[in-house]
């Protein structure tokens, strides 16, 4: 018996679970939708950081807490900062 | 090609690849309704085996560890691929890390920005420290608290301290932290063949109860040693971007 | 339910794909790469799901909950930092590419001899 655990039961309506997995997968098609389209700049990095965080709650509703974490730390913070520093550097070899 | 003739072949084969797509997914048994075997077997038998509560990192550290070094030796080789790309190339000129906020016309970074990113910094770094060396109990592992610690060195950025920045790691210490990371994955998947038995197995003591940090033999070793390996690659590969943002120049 | 999950990843496989090869930035085309990628992380973690499981993680559940594929999380965790990486070495390739030839656009590039 697992003497560090403490009995927690986790009893959610399967028709609620899956109500929040659609809506977040609708969320998700729309926020992919939303990066493609949006021409390049700090705008679609910005779309592109929202998209990330979408899909860590995503992944929080299908039952994977240590994919959201990768997912968002990746994808709030890592790529927007790689994609605007280079950004930065072809605009300012354009000036 | 013009680009109107592009976009209508590709509107094309693109549906044709995406419905072939759809055809084969519409194969698997449906979604909610995993059928697998290998799943259900690893879930009966990981605690016991391992005494690591945390199933997903005693797979990626132990069960399939072989896996982990590979992804891990990616890692390494892109970090390696951008400090290559962007060396300095001839014609370029290095100017240097001196402040010249001074006679720039770019607005400073406002004290907001430099209070909060300032203040997260330590939570930062030791959220990182505790997601790395937790992996066998909860929710993380080596990859999470690695990029979080990377995190906390961009914070120090964000928070217009570049030069201290740069001073906190300098390129030689992060290579050397970088190769110490991916070379003791390996050490340790070595020292268990010297022992006689397979490539990464599990050797070192599996502690009392299941859980707790001290448990769980090699993955919270192999977990430390990943974490470390991760924030040194990313480390690496943000200020070798920065460079080429704020140093590099044009010309000489 | 059972098979929406799979329609949305052919969808966000097929957007992304179409960002790819109608750009006209580089950096653009690099962002939907990484769109294209992560359909490949919905369609993981979707292979692996068990309708009622929980997180399979026993630190404050009873040893054998019945819990989602722990496998596919494993896979899909590396690949998300990876990718990262990878997307770096790519921005990498597109700041050089803009040094030697003036331009990001794919399809002007595409005509340089060199």
């Amino acid at each position: 018996m697992n003497t560090l655990a403490v009995q927690t039961p986790y009893t959610v309506p399967t028709a609620m679970m899956e109500a929040l997995q659609i809506t977040l997968l609708v969320l998700v098609a729309a926020g992919a939708t939303a990066v493609v389209l949006i021409r390049a700049g700090v705008r679609q990095v910005l779309m592109l950081s929202i998209y990330g965080v979408l899909l860590a709650v995503l992944f929080l509703a299908f039952q994977a807490p240590d994919v959201t974490l990768s997912e968002l730390v990746v994808g709030a913070v890592v790529l927007p900062v790689i994609l605007l520093l280079t950004l930065a550097k072809v605009r300012k070899r354009e000036q | 090609m013009t680009p109107r003739q592009r976009r209508w072949i590709f509107l094309i084969a693109g549906a044709g690849l995406v419905a072939f797509y759809l055809w084969g997914l519409s194969g698997l048994p449906g979604f909610g309704n995993y059928p697998g075997p290998y799943g259900f077997a690893i879930l009966r038998v990981a605690v016991a085996q391992t005494n690591a509560t945390g199933v997903v990192s005693a797979i990626n550290f132990d069960y399939r560890g072989f896996d982990t070094v590979g992804e891990e030796f990616i890692l390494f080789v892109a970090a390696a691929g951008v400090a290559t790309v962007l060396r300095r190339l001839r014609g370029e000129r290095e100017r240097p890390a001196v402040d010249e906020a001074a006679g720039r016309d770019v607005p400073a970074t406002s004290s907001a920005v430099r209070m909060v990113a300032l203040l997260f910094t330590g939570p930062v770094v030791l959220a990182g420290w505790w997601l790395a060396s937790h992996a066998q109990t909860t929710p993380s592992g080596g990859f999470q608290g690695g990029i979080l610690l990377a995190t906390a060195f961009i914070l120090i950025y964000l928070s217009g301290e570049f030069l201290v920045f740069k001073r906190l790691s300098p390129a030689d210490l992060t290579d050397v932290v970088e190769a110490v990371g991916a070379g003791g994955f390996v050490v340790i998947g070595l020292s268990a063949v010297a022992m006689g038995l397979a490539y990464l197995k599990n050797f070192l003591p599996l502690g009392q109860v299941p859980g707790a940090v001290s448990s769980s033999g090699t993955i919270a070793l192999i977990s430390f040693f990943v974490g470390i390996e991760v924030a040194a690659a990313f480390i690496l590969i943000v200020a070798e971007l920065l460079d080429q943002t704020l140093l590099i120049r044009q010309g000489g | 339910m059972q098979v929406f999950p799979f329609v949305v990843v052919a969808w966000i496989l097929g957007v992304g794909l179409y960002g790819v090869v109608t750009s006209r930035h580089l950096v653009h085309q690099i962002v939907c790469l990484i769109v294209v990628q992560s359909s490949t992380y919905v369609l993981l973690l979707g292979v692996g799901y068990v309708t009622g499981g929980v997180a399979p993680y026993f630190f404050d559940v009873p040893n054998h909950t019945p819990a989602v594929d722990p496998v596919v999380q494993a896979c899909a965790l590396t690949d998300v930092v990876v990718e990262a990486a990878v997307t770096a070495m790519l921005l990498s390739f597109a700041i050089q590419a803009y040094k030697r030839f003036g331009t990001l656009d794919p399809q002007e590039l595409a005509e340089l001899k060199g």
